[in-house]
C-alpha cells in the first residue's frame, strides 16, 4: 500500500500566503477517521484534483477548506487566513460549486445571481451578471425559473454563481457528475479556460479519472483519509507503468501499489 | 457548445467585505431573495392571510355567541379576538422566521449561503426583519377584517398595541432561533419537533384565560415567559381599562434574556453542526 506523504508536504506549508496550505489536517467522527492528518499546499494558478473512491475523504477535505466542517486537528489556511477562525477575511476571494448544493428552484436564474452578487459585494451586479451569463451561454435562461432547467443548464447556472465574483480560488466537488459527455466536456473546457485566463487556482474533488487526466496539473490521491499519491497525472501513469489514470487508481485502491510500484514519497526518496 | 473567452466581459467591482455597510448589503441581498420567493407564488401570499383570517372568524363568532349569554367575562370587549390576533402575531412571526430558514434547507441552498461572505448574525437579522414584514402582510388585512366583521378595533389597545407587538415578535425570534438551530444540527428529520415549538407556549402563556386559571405551581413558570405578561396586559386593558407598565418592563427584560439564549443556542447548534459534518447532509 502506498504511504502517507504528509511529512514531505509539511515543510512546504510554512511558506507565504499560498491559495491553499493544509497542515496535518484530520477529521474524526467518533471512532471513524474521515481524514487522517493530511498536508499539502497548492500553488497559485494550478488545477489540482483531489481523487479517491467513495469515502476516501475528498468531500470532507473540501468542506474543511470551505469552513463547513471544523477539523479535529490541523489547520487550513486560504490566502494566509486560518479558515477555522478567519474565513470571512477571504470568503470574497473564493467560491464553490457542487451538484450537491442547489440554488432556490422558484427564483429565476437572474434573481438567484442577483442575490449572490449582493452577498459577494459586487457593485456592478447587473453588468457582471450579464457578462458571466454570456460567457456561460445562459443569457437566454436568465428569466426562467431555476427549477425548470435541465441538469446541464443547472450546472452552468451553478458555475455562473461560482464565477460571479471572479474567484481566485475555486473549489469544485464533482463538477460534471450526472452530465452528458458533451456538457461535461464543455464544463471542463470552461474551467480550464477560466483558470488559465485568470491565473486562478482550482481544486476539484472527483472520481472521474478521465476528467482529472484532462484537467489537472496535479493529482492528490486519497485513500481512507490519507494522501497516498501526489504527482502530475503523467508522472503517476509513468510511475505505475499504466496506460491511464484509471488503471493507476485501481492499482492504488486495490492495494497493488506495494507490489513492484512505489508511492510518491518513496519514489522521491529514491 | 463552444467555450467563450472567459476573460472578456466586465470585471466584478468588489466592495469591501467588512464593516456595517457590507453587513447591511448582505442583509438586503437576503431580503431581496425572500421578496423574490414571495412574489414567485400568489398561493404563498394568500396563505399568509388565509389561516389568520380563519382563526379570527372562528373565535370572533365564538365571542359573539358568548356575548349573547350571561357570561360577564365573555362580554368583555373582544377579549377572545384580541387574544387570537395577539397569539397570531407571536405564532406567525415565529412561522415567518422558521419557514424562511427551512426553505433554504429544502432548496439545498444553505451550503451556498454558509460558504459565502454572509455571517450568521446577518442571516439571523435578515430572518428577523423578514418575519416582521411577512407578519405585517398577513395581519394587516385580518385586523381590518376583524373591525368590519366583529367591530373589534385592535387599536383600542392604544399605544400598548405597539409594545405588545414588539414583545411578541421578540419572543417569536427566540423560538425561531432555537428551532433553526435544531434543524441545523439534526436536519430535516427534526422538522416536526421544530414546527411545534411555538405551541409549547400556548397552554402556559395564558393566551385565552387569565393567569389565575393555572395551578399555583405553574404560575411562576408562566410569569417567566414574556407572552404571559402581554396577554394579561391585554385582558387588563380590555376588561378593566387599566394596565401596569411595570409588568411590561419585566417582560422586556425576559425577552432580552431569551433572545440572547436563542442566539447562543443557534450559534451552539451551528458550531456543533460544523463539528459533526451535518451541514453537508442537511437531508432527512
Amino acid at each position: 500500500m502506498a504511504r502517507d506523504i504528509s511529512e514531505q508536504n509539511s515543510a512546504i506549508a510554512t511558506t507565504g500566503p499560498l491559495p491553499i496550505v493544509v497542515d496535518s489536517l484530520a477529521k474524526h467522527y467518533g471512532t471513524v477517521t474521515a481524514v487522517d492528518s493530511i498536508s499539502f499546499t497548492i500553488e497559485p494558478g494550478t488545477i489540482v484534483a483531489l481523487l479517491g473512491g467513495n469515502g476516501a475523504g475528498k468531500t470532507t477535505t473540501i468542506a474543511m477548506l470551505l469552513g463547513l466542517i471544523r477539523p479535529s486537528a490541523g489547520e487550513v489556511r486560504v490566502f494566509g487566513a486560518d479558515i477555522a477562525r478567519d474565513r470571512y477575511a477571504v470568503a470574497q476571494r473564493m467560491n464553490f460549486q457542487s451538484p450537491y448544493v442547489d440554488l432556490p428552484q422558484r427564483l429565476t436564474v437572474r434573481q438567484n445571481l442577483m442575490v449572490y452578487a449582493g452577498l459577494y459585494g459586487i457593485a456592478n451586479a447587473q453588468e457582471r451578471l450579464e457578462g458571466v451569463a454570456a460567457q456561460l451561454q445562459i443569457d437566454v435562461l436568465l428569466d426562467r425559473p431555476t427549477g425548470k432547467l435541465s441538469a446541464g443548464q443547472k450546472t452552468r447556472v451553478g458555475l455562473a454563481k461560482a464565477l460571479l465574483n471572479a474567484p481566485e480560488l475555486l473549489l469544485l466537488d464533482e463538477p460534471t457528475a450526472s452530465l452528458d459527455p458533451d456538457t461535461a466536456d464543455w464544463v471542463r473546457q470552461t474551467l480550464m479556460a477560466y483558470a488559465r485566463a485568470r491565473h486562478a487556482t482550482l481544486l476539484i474533488a472527483s472520481h472521474n479519472m478521465n476528467e482529472v487526466e484532462r484537467l489537472a496539473d496535479r493529482v492528490i490521491l486519497l485513500q481512507a483519509g490519507r494522501i497516498v499519491e501526489d504527482e502530475t497525472p503523467t508522472a503517476l501513469i509513468a510511475a505505475y507503468g499504466r496506460e491511464t489514470l484509471e488503471d493507476v487508481f485501481l492499482d492504488v485502491v486495490r492495494g497493488r501499489s506495494v507490489t513492484g510500484r512505489s508511492d510518491t514519497a518513496a519514489r522521491r526518496a529514491s | 457548445m463552444s467555450v467563450r473567452d472567459t476573460m472578456s466581459g466586465p470585471e466584478p467591482v468588489l466592495l469591501p467585505p467588512t464593516g456595517l455597510m457590507a453587513s447591511l448589503r448582505r442583509v438586503r441581498a437576503l431580503l431581496r431573495r425572500y421578496i423574490y420567493l414571495l412574489r414567485s407564488s400568489s398561493v404563498r401570499l394568500v396563505e399568509l392571510i388565509y389561516w389568520p383570517f380563519l382563526q379570527m372568524l372562528t373565535w370572533g363568532f365564538l365571542q359573539k355567541f358568548l356575548a349573547s349569554t350571561q357570561n360577564p367575562y365573555a362580554k368583555g370587549a373582544g377579549v377572545l379576538i384580541g387574544a387570537v390576533l395577539l397569539w397570531d402575531i407571536l405564532f406567525r412571526s415565529n412561522l415567518g422566521f422558521f419557514t424562511t430558514f427551512i426553505e433554504e434547507m429544502w432548496s439545498r441552498n444553505l451550503g451556498n449561503l454558509l460558504i459565502s461572505p454572509l455571517r450568521p448574525a446577518e442571516l439571523v437579522s435578515a430572518l428577523c426583519l423578514w418575519s416582521v414584514l411577512r407578519l405585517s402582510i398577513g395581519m394587516l388585512p385580518v385586523t381590518i377584517a376583524a373591525f368590519f366583521i366583529f367591530g373589534f378595533n385592535l387599536l383600542d389597545l392604544g399605544v400598548w398595541l405597539a409594545v405588545f407587538f414588539c414583545m411578541l415578535v421578540l419572543t417569536s425570534w427566540s423560538l425561531g432561533l432555537i428551532a433553526a438551530g435544531v434543524m441545523l444540527r439534526y436536519g430535516l428529520g427534526a422538522e416536526e419537533l421544530a414546527w411545534s415549538l411555538a405551541f409549547l407556549l400556548l397552554p402556559i402563556t395564558c393566551v385565552y384565560y387569565p393567569l389565575s386559571a393555572l395551578p399555583g405551581w405553574l404560575q411562576p413558570v408562566a410569569l417567566a415567559l414574556p407572552p404571559t405578561h402581554v396577554f394579561e396586559g391585554m385582558r387588563a386593558i380590555l376588561l378593566e381599562h387599566r394596565f401596569d407598565a411595570q409588568d411590561l418592563w419585566w417582560a422586556f427584560g425576559l425577552n432580552v434574556i431569551y433572545l440572547a439564549v436563542g442566539y447562543a443556542v443557534f450559534s451552539w447548534f451551528l458550531s456543533s453542526a460544523r463539528d459533526n459534518g451535518s451541514l453537508l447532509q442537511l437531508g432527512e
